[in-house]
């Protein structure tokens, strides 16, 4: 069985700040993570290769700097990376991303391919659904539990907003993950090693037969129009005073505007 | 449409290099570069002092969507349903595609698959001009390929310009298979949605980095142009009892779909958390410290008629359960009232709650982030606060 993680690199949002002159992101300093949610698809796809056997590909695109996340991927258990980078991607919205994503994957062929439901830096959870239907095959989103893998089949549990559903699908197919499903592990020595020997495979555009219009910000319908901060919502009231002060003036105010 | 700097004027300050959000500004030989990664999004144009950054070749002209796509006229609202009941998110929908067919002088055409007639009347009543109803019962539960598959005819046969949908666990798994196939743009999550005047475009508008930032989004080369909007965001528009529109039922008996729902299974926990729905929510965070924390809250929540939520910290540390999360990762509210009790106020949890008509935030760091957002700020104990504030209210309840 050949599985297929998709990873991304992406700033570590938590550690993003505004800076409130220039209402711009102040980017200095803030260190580049493998998006959380798709460490729990490799750690779900390493442990069908336990399980079942397969072979694990970790698949990134972007620049160069890249590489590192596919290293980190390694050192988690992946056999084999691959780095989808080329000038002709940069400005890529989701449609053109899922569109070379599974040009790449069509390449290498695949049974499951796994995504994280989405990345911390745009949090669109597109890139999922868009890529399996650019390669025809189902997709379940949401996963929380895999329940069996058998004769060709995968069951699975899907998180809804009042519970799950239970789903199964034929492969290939592509599962988004949710945090539920799994724990993932801490590189191990051996993995560490590994990472620091294996080589990288990069594809560019002429590897995966893509068509040139449908690539990077060319052939991306969405444009990013412009960018702001979020407003700050005005009116705020700090309440002086003791504890009995504070709760008094709380329950005076909320009467006022009838709320209490 | 690209963005240079002009090497003559850039003085190699690197003011603009921390501006960019796609991180394309580079320094080369002390200059300013702009590299492959630029997404033309001209952020940086007003950060340089020198005014060295400018927007070349404008020639890429502004497209005239006017004529280009005068085939695609309406907005059409995907109405979910659950249990073939339509779900809330879609009268919010409704509202907002509303507002917009009326700015548009279009129709507002809306999709219910799974539910009956009774249903698509009420989409009617909520602003619906004509509603496409699917009762067959394959669609009473989600399958992303029929789904998909109903929704691209009847989009093909009408030409949309406009698609709206909820971000909830449905939308967001099948709408992007929809964009895709019709090599159209999706924006997810979107908080607001404006008609440009001068192009006709559609305006979204959506928080990025985690809430850090928003983008306002362009679709103006492809139609139609899709968006999707989490629960609780919208408006709801007017209900009119006596509104009439036209109820079309579409056969599709032959749509088949690859994956098999088994199985749907209900979990609600001890309070039945319906976030989206509660007019006051009492979240508690890390400051609460545990159960002992949790358990004031409840008293609270009690009190006074709400439900109980939580910031991502306290779900990570197993005092209350996922369900119950509110931020980014988790459900995105907008209640009458919010108590945030000893939450700092990560922007992550801010995300998903700052839209609350009135928050009161209780938590003993004077600069935890919470106060930014907050209506009423108390600093202070929340163990001594919120015991406090339910004696007073179940006083004052008692009295009534």
């Amino acid at each position: 069985m050949n599985i297929i993680v998709c990873i991304k690199q992406v700033p570590d949002t938590a550690e993003i700040k505004i800076n409130p002159e220039t209402n711009t992101l102040m980017r200095e300093g803030v260190p580049s993570i493998i998006n959380p949610f798709d460490l729990h698809a490799l750690e779900a796809a390493v442990r069908i290769k336990e399980d079942l056997g397969a072979r694990v590909t970790a698949l990134t695109m972007g620049p160069p700097q890249a590489e590192n996340s596919l290293r980190e991927a390694v050192s988690m258990g992946a056999d084999d990376a691959v780095l989808l980078s080329d000038r002709a991607f940069a400005g890529s919205d989701t449609w053109a991303t899922s569109y070379a994503l599974a040009g790449a994957i069509r390449k290498l062929g695949a049974d499951i391919v796994f995504c994280g439901k989405q990345a911390i830096d745009g949090d669109t959870a597109q890139v999922g659904p868009e890529t399996a239907e650019f390669l025809g095959i189902p997709h379940v989103s949401y996963v929380r539990k895999i329940e069996w893998i058998r004769d060709n089949t995968i069951r699975v549990q899907r998180l809804m907003d009042e519970g799950y559903d239970v789903v199964e699908s034929p492969l290939p197919v592509l599962l988004t993950v949710v945090k539920e499903l799994n724990q993932p592990r801490m590189p191990s020595l051996k993995g560490k090693m590994a990472a620091r020997k294996a080589r990288i495979r990069i594809m560019g555009k002429a590897d995966i037969d893509a068509d040139e219009d449908s690539l990077g910000l060319k052939g991306s319908p969405t444009k990013v129009k412009s960018i702001f901060a979020p407003e700050t919502k005005a009116g705020r009231m700090m309440l002086g005073g003791g504890p009995e002060e504070q709760v008094d003036t709380l329950i005076k105010e909320l009467r006022k505007i009838r709320c209490l | 449409m690209s963005v240079i700097v002009r090497q003559d004027k850039c003085t190699g300050c690197e003011t603009c290099v921390d501006s960019c959000p796609f991180d394309a500004i580079e320094m080369r030989d002390g200059r300013a570069f702009i590299n492959e990664y630029c997404n033309a999004c001209t952020t940086c144009l007003p950060v340089c002092p020198e005014g060295a950054i400018i927007e070349t070749e404008a020639g890429a002209a502004p497209s005239d969507s006017g004529t280009k796509f005068a085939d695609y006229r309406d907005v059409l609202v995907f109405a979910e349903q659950r249990d073939g009941r339509t779900a809330p998110v879609s009268f919010e929908l409704l509202g907002a595609g509303r507002r917009l067919a009326d700015r548009l002088g279009s129709r507002l055409l809306a999709v219910l698959l799974g539910a009956d007639e009774a249903e698509a009347e009420e989409l009617v009543r909520w602003g619906a001009d004509r509603v496409y109803l699917c009762s067959d019962p394959v669609f009473r539960r989600f399958n992303d390929d029929t789904y998909a598959a109903a929704l691209l005819r009847i989009i093909e046969e009408q030409k949309p310009s406009i698609v709206l949908a909820g971000a909830t666990p449905v939308g967001r798994s099948f709408i992007p298979r929809v964009a895709a196939r019709l090599r159209t743009g999706l924006t997810a999550d979107c908080t607001s949605l404006e008609i440009d005047g001068e192009t006709g475009n559609l305006v979204q508008i959506r928080p990025a980095f985690g809430g850090n930032i928003m983008a306002s989004i362009l679709c103006p080369d492809y139609r139609p142009q899709m968006a999707t909007v989490r629960p609780r965001v919208m408006k709801r528009g007017r209900y009119d009892e006596g509104r009439t529109g036209e109820i079309i039922n579409t056969g599709f008996k032959d749509l088949e779909s690859r994956t098999r729902v088994v199985e749907t299974v209900k979990e609600v926990s001890e309070i039945s958390v319906n976030l989206h729905e509660a007019d006051i929510i009492v979240a508690g965070g890390r400051g609460a410290g545990g159960e002992k924390g949790f358990k004031l809250l409840r008293e609270l929540a009690e009190a006074v008629g709400g439900v109980i939520g939580a910031s991502r910290a306290a779900v990570d540390e197993g005092w209350v359960p996922y369900s119950h999360q509110v931020g980014q990762t988790g459900k995105t509210v907008n209640p009458k009232i919010y108590f945030a009790c000893g939450i700092s106020g990560a922007v992550q949890h801010l995300v998903g709650m700052q839209s609350s008509d009135i928050i009161i935030a209780v938590n003993r760091n004077p600069d935890a982030p919470i106060f930014n957002v907050a209506t009423y700020g108390i600093v202070g104990d929340m163990f001594e606060i919120v015991p406090m504030l339910t004696a007073r209210i179940k006083e004052l309840k008692g009295q009534s």
